[in-house]
């Protein structure tokens, strides 16, 4: 206790303080994988990882183009001569065809709709660099984004924990299929307002975390007037624009911007972009920022010295992404095999009465189990969540861990284990699902009605931060 | 004009609308010079010779050797291709256990295996730039200070102050005792805080020193040791130069004197490392925390999200650094080859009676030209300069750029070019230097004036103004060239 003290008069506040959010209940699925994890032959009963939004349906693909494409490589007897000039190579601009690559591949993602310019594209440490920097450029300490719920749990941590920025939730609901409402936004700013806090800016995720669902052109449209309309900034992280499945399609704000320059201020808008969900690399940190505001390309440019990406990774994506059939092939094929996986577990799921928001993109789909609630409030989430890790043996994530307002949501993540393993899991949920129905006909009678939760979090429950960090160590199986 | 300004003020944040990266400095016009008219062997050989750049480029060939022969470093070779799937997927922050354990290695081996180094408390961060200002929001608040002797590397003004908030105060080091940090010093220092009200947080050193390229002595090491223990703050030391050191007296890491110390409050001290000088991969962003306090160890590893290294080049510099038979060839033979640089360069120098700071690590010398300066003020430092990068056609970086506390002094860079331009480098400034002493030296003489012991503390604005040269800035790179 006196050493503890005396670390936090020699550290700081932030290094003292909870805005990592890794000291959060939501460890005990991690805590439960990683000391039984699943593994077909040695551990068929340990848990199964749901939890990790990864991609890792195509990497055949991937290792079938990397092997034909040496000179994509640095090190291949093809590509070594130009180790030096690329280890050399430190300009934060990048290596010029690094950003005509992902330029042109996030082009391609949007169907070739829209345009965006190389000189626009800014380096940063994963989608994680590029949203702390954006609250960087954006905002002061003390002042907030708005930020649609349910929401990925480490915008908490990125977006506030070293800049001092506030995020203020805007709740959406079952009822509407959690779809952003004007009223909503407005009754966030509102409150805001009278809080005396100042808003800088709306975040929102689109295909969302972890709804899988994407916004429709009416909506986006609202956000877009809203934002101009108040003078404030709109971000948005697109990280799942290449993981759309099936319809209704995905439309970028680009496609917007680039539509109704007259409605909306382009020096508002910013887009935050990675290859870690789309392509499946979340090792090679290739955080994307890019922005129709000239000052933000220009700060966010010399923020990018604290996390650039390695040019050894730079010059193997540029030559990936320059090669277009390529590309093409991978995102139709990708797409197709996501579908797949979502039809099977969805369909699967179904047959025995469990239903999930309807959704066409993400690793991962949006399970209902309100019906299978005790009581319909947090705790009654939380006790059934800790019967699926410790029973069932799945970890997956409870929606309160995405300051979902409504208890009995879980997201599920379908896209990082091999079909055989997805067998094993849609069993242990039907066997579930099936033995609880026998045992819920008796509690039938005593269940209360479904509470309409709190419209607007308290601030300490914000400030909790229920992050679960994807870097933390419990995320990964090469932990161990 | 004015309008649209003050909208984008109020539209950014504090930050984004300052001058806290510290790129609005007049040192620009070293780099713009070189951009547009740079030094070609064929193309163009009467252009701008970049010498402003700390790069080692010298020992290449072997790196590129050991690559070829080493497919499985890779995940792009067959034989490393199977590999690809699980490093890509692979974000622990903790990073790859074998990452961490060559790199612990490493640095052993570059401090002569008189140390040991836990693979457990290495940290990774985005380059040496990502390690300070981790450490800085780690460890102090906005408002507090870190000290620092002049002269330093002006990418810390940015590094540890821009986002943090946190302050840098300098120790001043002067040539009558060769720029050696001293205990008087630290206490002025610190004494002129406390008279601020500013509270310090901790010592920032830098060992080998850029731009000096000198190495701390055990006494002064000791004696920096003593002082922070004593008023209880942190000692960070940036280690960055540690493998290019090429002559007596060898490198001491801070690391052995808490080694041989046990009094020392160990978690006072923490290291910032990187492969960008000792190697020459300033491009792979391979950043280093090491601390051996367990606290700032964790929540360094937390921040270390916003600037992980690429699993991919975490794959190889594990298997590269691994190699012993390798490393141990190769920093003898790094060692080697500055050495010979260093000593063509300032043999050259001396020949035209240009001193330099007696140095014996680092990839450039602080050159002596306080006999040039027609005053000795900063102004006639940097008219001084401006005649090298016009017409003498040299980017060296002025001593003031790096908060020296006197005019005169010229950090020159030696180990980003090769043999040949080395020759014509020094030619010109031969040159330069006996049309000087044939025309106005004798003129001079009588008028220079003596020489200024400059302020011992600067004013606080001058160091918010922070005078600085980002090596990642479009100036720096001749690839951005291609791009033209």
């Amino acid at each position: 206790m006196e050493h503890n003290k005396k670390q936090h008069q020699l550290l700081s506040r932030i290094a003292t303080n909870d805005g990592h959010g890794e000291n959060s209940p939501y460890f005990d699925g991690w805590k439960a994988y990683d000391s039984d994890p699943y593994h077909p032959t040695n551990n068929p009963n340990g848990v199964i990882q749901m939890g990790l939004a990864e991609n890792q349906l195509s990497f055949d693909l991937i290792q079938e183009w990397v092997v034909k494409n040496p000179t994509a490589s640095i090190c291949t007897a093809e590509g070594v001569s130009d180790f030096k000039d690329i280890a050399i190579f430190q300009d934060y601009h990048g290596l010029p065809k690094f950003r005509q690559a992902v330029a042109r591949f996030m082009e391609k993602v949007r169907g070739d709709k829209v345009s965006f310019d190389p000189d626009r594209i800014v380096m940063s440490g994963g989608a994680t660099g590029a949203q702390e920097t954006l609250a960087y450029c954006l905002a002061d300490p003390g002042e907030a984004f708005l930020v649609p719920t349910p929401y990925y749990p480490a915008f908490d941590r990125d977006l506030r924990w070293r800049t001092g920025v506030q995020l203020l939730p805007i709740v959406c609901e079952s009822s509407n299929d959690f779809k952003l409402t004007r009223e909503a936004m407005e009754t966030a700013y509102d409150k805001a307002q009278e809080s005396n806090i100042r808003v800088k800016g709306l975040l929102l995720n689109n295909p969302s975390n972890p709804l899988g669902t994407v916004m429709d052109r009416e909506t986006l449209q609202e956000a877009a007037n809203f934002i101009t309309e108040k003078n404030i900034h709109l971000v948005c992280d697109e990280i799942y624009a290449a993981t759309v499945f099936s319809q209704p399609g995905f439309i970028s704000i680009a496609e917007i911007v680039q539509e109704s320059s007259m409605k909306i201020n382009p020096e508002l808008v910013h887009i935050v972009y990675s290859l870690s969900k789309d392509l499946g690399f979340p090792g090679f940190r290739v955080g994307i920022l890019y922005s129709y505001n000239d000052s933000v390309v220009n700060c966010a440019r010399k923020m990018s010295s604290f996390g650039l990406v390695s040019t050894q990774t730079q010059q193997l994506i540029a030559t990936m992404l320059s090669d277009e059939i390529f590309v093409e092939k991978f995102i139709a094929e990708s797409s197709e095999r996501l579908s797949k996986r979502y039809n099977y577990f969805t369909r699967g799921l179904s047959q025995v009465g469990i239903g999930s928001l309807n959704s066409n993109a993400g690793l991962y789909f949006w399970m209902d189990l309100r019906r299978l609630l005790k009581e319909q409030t947090t705790d009654g989430e939380m006790e059934l969540w800790r019967v699926i890790i410790n029973e069932v043996k799945l970890n997956v994530s409870s929606g309160s861990s995405f300051h979902c307002s409504e208890p009995g949501w879980f997201r599920v993540c379908f896209a990082n284990m091999n079909d055989e393993t997805v067998r094993v899991a849609l069993r242990r949920i039907r066997n579930f699902v099936l033995q609880d129905k026998s045992a819920a006909k008796k509690q039938c009678r005593r269940r209360s009605k479904l509470e309409i939760s709190l419209s607007f979090r308290r601030r300490d429950d914000i400030i909790m931060g229920n992050v679960m960090s994807p870097h933390s160590p419990m995320s990964s199986p090469l932990v161990q | 004009m004015m309008k649209g300004l003050n909208k984008q003020e109020q539209l950014l944040s504090r930050i984004a609308t300052n001058d806290g990266h510290g790129e609005n400095s007049p040192y620009f016009d070293g780099w713009k010079a070189y951009d547009s008219d740079p030094f070609h062997p064929t193309n163009n050989q009467t252009g701008v010779i970049q010498m402003g750049l700390a790069e080692n480029k010298l020992c290449f060939d072997l790196i590129q050797e050991w690559v070829t022969n080493h497919p499985t470093a890779s995940i792009c070779t067959p034989e490393g291709a199977n590999d690809f799937r699980d490093i890509a997927i692979f974000q622990d922050y903790h990073g790859l256990k074998e990452f961490r354990q060559a790199v612990a290695r490493f640095m052993e081996k570059v401090r002569g295996d008189k140390i040991s180094f836990d693979p457990d408390r290495i940290v990774m961060s985005g380059g040496a730039t990502g390690a300070h200002e981790s450490l800085a929001f780690c460890l102090a608040d906005p408002g507090d200070v870190f000290l620092v002797p002049t002269p330093y590397y002006p990418g810390f003004d940015r590094d540890l102050r821009w986002r943090t908030g946190v302050q840098l105060l300098p120790v001043v080091c002067e040539s009558s005792n060769d720029f050696r940090l001293t205990r008087e010093a630290l206490e002025t220092a610190f004494e002129e805080a406390q008279a601020a009200n500013i509270r310090v947080k901790g010592l920032l050193l830098n060992n080998p020193s850029n731009p000096l390229g000198t190495v701390m002595s055990r006494e002064t090491l000791l004696e920096a040791v003593d002082f922070i223990n004593e008023k209880n703050i942190h000692l960070i030391c940036d280690e960055i130069y540690a493998a290019t050191v090429f002559s007596q007296p060898g490198f001491i890491s801070i690391a052995e004197i808490v080694s041989e110390n046990p009094k020392c409050n160990l978690d006072l001290i923490h290291i910032v490392y990187s492969l960008s000088k000792d190697l020459g991969f300033p491009g792979f962003r391979v950043g280093i925390i090491y601390s051996y306090n367990d606290a700032v160890v964790s929540c360094a590893r937390k921040m270390s999200s916003f600037g992980l290294v690429s699993t991919q080049t975490q794959h190889l510099i594990a298997s590269m650094l691994s190699d012993d038979i390798f490393v141990e060839k190769f920093l003898a033979e790094s060692s080697d080859r500055l050495a010979k640089r260093h000593e063509i360069f300032t043999r050259g120098l001396s020949q035209v009676g240009i001193g330099s700071l007696k140095s014996s690590a680092g990839l450039y010398c602080w050159m002596d030209l306080r006999r040039m300066l027609k005053e000795a003020t900063f102004e006639g430092e940097m008219e001084l300069w401006r005649m090298i990068i016009h017409e003498v056609k040299l980017n060296v970086s002025p001593g003031s750029s790096f908060h020296c506390s006197e005019p005169g002094w010229f950090r020159v860079c030696f180990a980003n070019m090769d043999d040949e331009t080395v020759k014509i480098a020094l030619r010109r400034i031969r040159n330069f230097v006996l049309q000087s002493k044939a025309g106005s030296a004798k003129k001079l003489c009588r008028r220079r004036s003596n020489l200024e012991v400059s302020l011992s503390f600067r004013r606080l604005d001058e160091i918010m103004m922070g005078n600085m040269m980002s090596p990642h800035s479009p100036m720096s790179s001749p690839l951005v060239q291609a791009r033209n």
